[in-house]
């Protein structure tokens, strides 16, 4: 078993995204990974917070990593980008003592800057493995043809997030032919889905979400699994918006790629979650899996 | 067309108010669109990535901070990853919103509305409580229909919790908004 991460869910993980929380619970326990939960964790600020001020946006990030840094560990993995951008940036600006001090200012304990922040993604290609993936599968994905979408901010700006391609990220492409899916060239890998505009702005979301569900569907894919809550919410809990809005009738399942990670690991269902999504996954799935043989 | 008068308008301050802000150079921009080209919300944009960057160069405060543009930005990231002069773009976007906010401008309303109702409830909860945000949101800007039809579709699903779930710490999460309200007034 690997040294373990501290494990931050973030808010929606516990409301929108659950199923994301449990699929990444039980994936990383059945592959040997040590998830610590954060002992009453905050939330990061996501979005809101560093459009307001950039100092109050790294104070509520800075909290929870100084939360890890009183567990005694040095890492903190989360399965959501926007959560992990902004603990990543907190991190990476308060190495100016300017900054830091000003931080420190608005937090009750003052944080040191000694914790790292990755992904939940980035933890299982790099701490796990994709050899330890693969020999854990159970029920081979064969004949399912999966998009993997990574969203605008997993991978970018590159120097910030340091892990895989900022253009061409392959990390959940390497994971799902791990588990022997077929996995499609999907050409708009890191194009932004409409992020939190959907409920000030659907339009935009219907807009860009709808390229999304198009470009998935022009490659004749299944599905198109996903690594960001809010990617998730928009393109499949807004599909009814979307397909409204475009004048479309899209029925794409956007799986979270731990839940297919569960399937191929015979994780029992209850913690996979496909029945807490909108577009159920699950007849999709049995067809494809069924034709393969 | 809007016409610009750039020697009247020209605010050397603010030009250097961004820079400071920013940390970036603007005058490092030479225009080549590249963000523009990459941007997914010109769209949506009034004025385009790349020439919100020549206004501020210009000094143009006041048509930048007064554009929608500002608030439609979502941090995509995709003109900072591809600024072949390594602008962090997306960080002055944010830069130009602190500046609006703080001039009491926001051409996109319920943009803003939707921000703060959202920190309104990590203030009082700690963390974000999704269905008192929308709420929140609703009652403010009084667009009752938001997201209507979506409520047979997630509500089902149990997700959706009705009431908050506060963390025991929430006042140490109150006292950071609390101390921040102090130093910004100061």
């Amino acid at each position: 078993m690997s040294e373990a991460i501290a494990y931050y869910p973030g808010c929606s993980g516990l409301g929108t995204s659950k199923e994301y929380d449990t699929s990444t619970r039980a994936v990383c326990a059945a592959l040997g990974l040590s998830l610590v939960d954060i002992p009453d964790w905050s939330c990061c600020g996501s979005t809101p917070a560093h459009t307001k001020d950039h100092t109050l946006s790294a104070a509520l990030s800075a909290r929870n990593l100084q939360l890890v840094s009183d567990m005694g560990l040095k890492a903190a993995a989360t399965p959501c980008p926007s959560c992990l951008t902004n603990l990543r940036t907190a991190n990476h600006r308060i190495e100016g003592d300017a900054f830091k001090a000003k931080v420190n200012k608005l937090l009750d304990d003052p944080y040191g800057g000694d914790v790292n922040a990755i992904s939940v993604l980035q933890a299982l290609v790099e701490t796990v493995g994709l050899d330890t993936i693969a020999s854990a599968v159970r029920t081979p994905l064969k004949g399912l043809k999966v998009a993997c979408y990574y969203g605008c901010i997993m991978n970018r700006p590159p120097e910030l997030m340091a892990f895989d391609d900022c253009e061409n990220p392959m990390a959940m492409d390497n994971i799902l032919t791990a588990l022997g899916a077929t996995v499609v060239p999907f050409p708009l890998k890191v194009e932004c889905c409409g992020a939190s505009y959907g409920i000030p702005r659907p339009d935009v979301v219907a807009k860009l979400s709808g390229k999304l569900l198009e470009a998935a569907a022009g490659l004749d894919a299944d599905m198109i699994a996903v690594a960001c809550p809010l990617c998730q919410m928009n393109l499949d809990l807004r599909q009814g918006q979307i397909n409204r809005a475009m004048g479309t009738s899209y029925r794409t399942p956007v799986p979270y790629f731990t839940q297919l990670m569960g399937v191929a690991l015979n994780i029992p269902d209850a913690e996979i979650g496909f029945g807490q999504l909108n577009v159920d996954p699950r007849p999709v799935l049995s067809k494809a899996l069924s034709g393969a043989d | 067309m809007n016409i610009i008068n750039l020697t009247r308008d020209h605010d050397e301050d603010f030009v250097h108010r961004v820079e400071e802000e920013s940390g970036q150079k603007v005058s490092l921009c030479y225009q080549c669109g590249n963000c523009t080209a990459g941007c997914p919300y010109t769209f949506a944009y009034d004025i385009p990535v790349s020439q919100i960057m020549r206004l501020v160069q210009m000094g143009q405060k006041k048509t930048v901070l007064s554009s929608k543009s500002i608030w439609l930005c979502a941090t995509c990231e995709s003109c900072t990853t591809r600024c072949p002069n390594n602008i962090d773009v997306a960080c002055i976007m944010d830069v130009l919103r602190h500046m609006a906010r703080r001039e009491g401008l926001a051409a996109v309303p319920q943009v803003k509305t939707f921000w703060d109702s959202f920190l309104d409830s990590v203030r009082a909860h700690g963390r974000v409580f999704e269905m008192g945000l929308l709420i929140n949101y609703v009652t403010k800007t009084g667009r009752f229909w938001t997201d209507m039809d979506l409520g047979p579709k997630i509500l089902p699903k149990g997700k959706l919790a009705l009431k908050p779930h506060d963390i025991q710490g929430k006042e140490h999460v109150a006292r950071i908004f609390e101390r921040f309200d102090r130093e910004s007034n100061s």
